[in-house]
């Protein structure tokens, strides 16, 4: 075990699979020179060299599209964008060229191509550069989404998506990247498998990401027993333990840093009332960001994503009715 | 069984081998045109009638080994790289015998054995991918190239830009070469854009570039040889603008009544078909007797494939299914 920030671990990643398989290439904005607006790319040109480790303009895409086309030609391209918003002049790229080249090519080609972006509020950088923009990607058939919650599970996730035969999106959290944290080295995380925070017995919380941190907290502060499973991978998402957890607690609460409509944990939220209808003691429910940009002012902003204290609120509410507790916009009369 | 492999190579230094293949491709359009007013093929087609020379010219000059990234007016560019025309019709009418399995429709031909990468729906989606080949050949060292074959309306697209100002930074060994047609989609393209010659936007990226004859087979070769060997010696893109006329409307439901007078038929004169019989009369390799029976065996064949292909399987239901994630390897 190493003590590292989750930058850090980033870093070690993508070093780890550079060492490890000469086809793996890096380039973004700024991540060769510079080293990474966010120092996510520390050492990585000195190491590599100009070949493999590459600045491009500021054409997203452009760039990402050559990350296509270089992964069906055997190489295993990691792009950096910079915020998760200038994935949407690229989108073309990754959604509709990315993810349809193995079905379009009957099979023959693969796209082992990894893109890494900064994303979420908290920041105070405003509502076009703190969205977590997951829900654009999680409903498209030939990616895969994933988003570490610590330093553990950001080189594990990045190492896995480097490794991967298709085109990985892993969204890091921003306001994680000078967290600290131990990491075993030794630890790839298999895409698709959800990781427990936490264990016990009377609610599951399933959150993603920094909303991982916040329902620790949540639950310490509501002094409850709860399955806290990190989801780790939006698709493919980890049915099986979270029925397993659900099954067994009876109760299901997902945090989204997403909207409140079209969020990821309404599939969730779907398809365990589906399925597990009969044995649940109350209504499964997610706590998501209202329907808003992101604000800039820091007293707006730190009402924008899930609080601790909210999420606190919500499992008590819970724990003790069976009915779903009303958003914080609704519960304070600030909005409908 | 032909391999598109086999066709591929039977192409190179016969000239003869690349006017059937001319001869097939438009009698195939002319199928493909008659199955869809039929009702037999459904969703669109676009067809590439007058564009049979640059497709033969760059596939005799490009290797199997090197790539391109087309356009959905696809069915050209498959059957001059080697696609077989069972597997292009397959396609075309969704049949599990199609290159694509049936699942990609008449936009989306794809063999990687002859380089031919998925063809975009997408204008100018091929553009950064054809890039991204070029630089997976830059880093293997390889002596392959990329080539991104796209339309006049593809110009104004981003990625046309995007994909150009990168290869040149990275003096990637890629090929931009631009099909202009005369027309992006319904609009002619002196409405759409401000010069009449497009290869000069390379300039902007201090790119090498050149405006061909795309109606003339050996003109077609000598101008993209020029980029393939610059780029193949390492001496990074270039853009080619091939001067063709698209004699068909855009897609299915265009009869294309937005033309000026008599422009179709200015062009007719220089049909890439027209203009390779000239020569090769001229040069004693074909008398025009023999080209009416390679006109009449191929449109016999063709029509007889066609019947064939519509009793073809139809997909499993299972092949909606594959091929969208990578299989696990067993034991994972």
């Amino acid at each position: 075990m190493t003590a590292m920030r989750v930058r850090q671990a980033i870093v070690a990643a993508l070093a780890d699979e550079m060492r490890a398989d000469e086809n793996v290439i890096f380039f973004g904005e700024d991540v060769a020179e510079a080293e990474g607006p966010f120092k996510t790319s520390e050492g990585i040109l000195e190491e590599f060299g100009p070949v493999r480790v590459r600045d491009t303009p500021i054409s997203e895409m452009g760039f990402t599209g050559a990350a296509v086309g270089a992964a069906m030609m055997g190489l295993k391209p990691v792009v950096e964008i910079m915020f998760i918003e200038f994935l949407g002049v690229a989108l073309d790229q990754v959604v509709t060229e990315g993810a349809k080249m193995r079905y379009l090519s009957n099979g023959t080609l693969s796209v082992p191509m990894t893109i890494r972006a900064s994303v979420g509020s908290g920041l105070g950088f405003g509502c076009q550069h703190s969205q977590t923009l997951e829900h654009w990607f999680a409903s498209t058939p030939g990616l895969k989404v994933l988003m570490p919650s610590d330093a553990q599970s950001a080189y594990s996730l990045l190492r896995a998506a480097i490794q991967d035969p298709d085109p990985v999106i892993v969204l890091e959290p921003r306001i994680l990247y000078a967290e600290r944290g131990e990491v075993d080295t030794s630890k790839v995380t298999k895409i698709g498998k959800a990781s427990m925070r936490a264990t016990g017995s009377d609610i599951t919380i399933v959150a993603l990401g920094h909303m991982v941190n916040i329902a620790e907290a949540a639950i310490k502060a509501a002094g409850v027993s709860a399955d806290l499973v990190d989801l780790q991978t939006i698709i493919p998402w980890d049915r099986e333990t979270v029925l397993a957890s659900v099954k067994k607690t009876g109760r299901l609460i997902v945090v989204e840093e997403a909207p409140q409509s079209g969020g990821w944990g309404s599939e969730i939220v779907a398809t365990v009332t589906a399925q597990l209808f009969s044995s649940l003691k109350s209504a499964p429910f997610r706590i998501t960001t209202p329907d808003v940009p992101v604000p800039f002012n820091g007293g707006l902003e730190a009402r924008f994503a899930p609080t601790s204290d909210d999420v606190a609120r919500q499992i008590k509410h819970a724990l003790s009715q069976s009915g779903a507790p009303q958003p914080w916009w609704v519960a304070e009369g600030v909005a409908k | 069984m032909t391999t598109s492999l086999e066709r591929r190579n039977a192409l190179y230094d016969n000239d003869l081998a690349c006017y059937e293949r001319m001869v097939e491709i438009r009698e195939f359009e002319k199928i493909t045109n008659a199955l869809f007013a039929a009702g037999s093929i459904r969703g669109t087609t676009h067809l590439a009638v007058g564009q049979e020379a640059l497709a033969l010219g760059m596939a005799t000059t490009l290797k199997p080994t090197d790539v391109i990234a087309g356009t959905y007016r696809s069915h050209a560019l498959a059957l001059a790289f080697g696609l077989t025309p069972h597997s292009v019709l397959g396609e075309i009418m969704g049949k599990a015998t199609g290159c694509c399995g049936g699942v990609g429709g008449s936009m989306h031909m794809c063999d990687t054995s002859v380089g031919v990468l998925p063809t975009s729906a997408i204008i100018g989606g091929g553009m950064p991918i054809a890039a991204g080949a070029a630089l997976a050949f830059q880093v293997q060292k390889s002596k392959n190239i990329g080539v991104a074959l796209f339309g006049d309306g593809a110009t104004n697209i981003g990625a046309f830009h995007e994909s150009l100002n990168l290869a040149a930074i990275w003096k990637l060994p890629v090929v931009f070469v631009c099909d202009n047609n005369v027309y992006g989609e319904y609009s002619r393209i002196n409405t759409t854009t401000p010069i009449d010659d497009l290869h000069i936007r390379a300039e902007s990226y201090a790119m090498p570039h050149m405006a061909i004859d795309g109606m003339d087979i050996h003109a077609v070769r000598k101008g993209i040889g020029e980029a393939v060997d610059r780029a193949r010696s390492g001496g990074g893109p270039t853009l080619v603008e091939a001067k063709t006329y698209r004699f068909s409307g855009h897609s299915r439901a265009d009869q294309a009544l937005y033309r000026p007078e008599g422009e179709l038929e200015k062009w007719q004169k220089r049909d890439p078909l027209l203009v390779t019989e000239q020569d090769l009369i001229a040069r004693k390799l074909i008398t025009q007797d023999q080209i009416d029976q390679i006109k009449s065996t191929k449109e016999a064949d063709l029509g007889a494939l066609a019947t064939k292909v519509e009793s073809d399987p139809e997909p499993e239901l299972s092949a909606m299914f594959s091929n969208i994630w990578t299989p696990a390897k067993a034991g994972k």
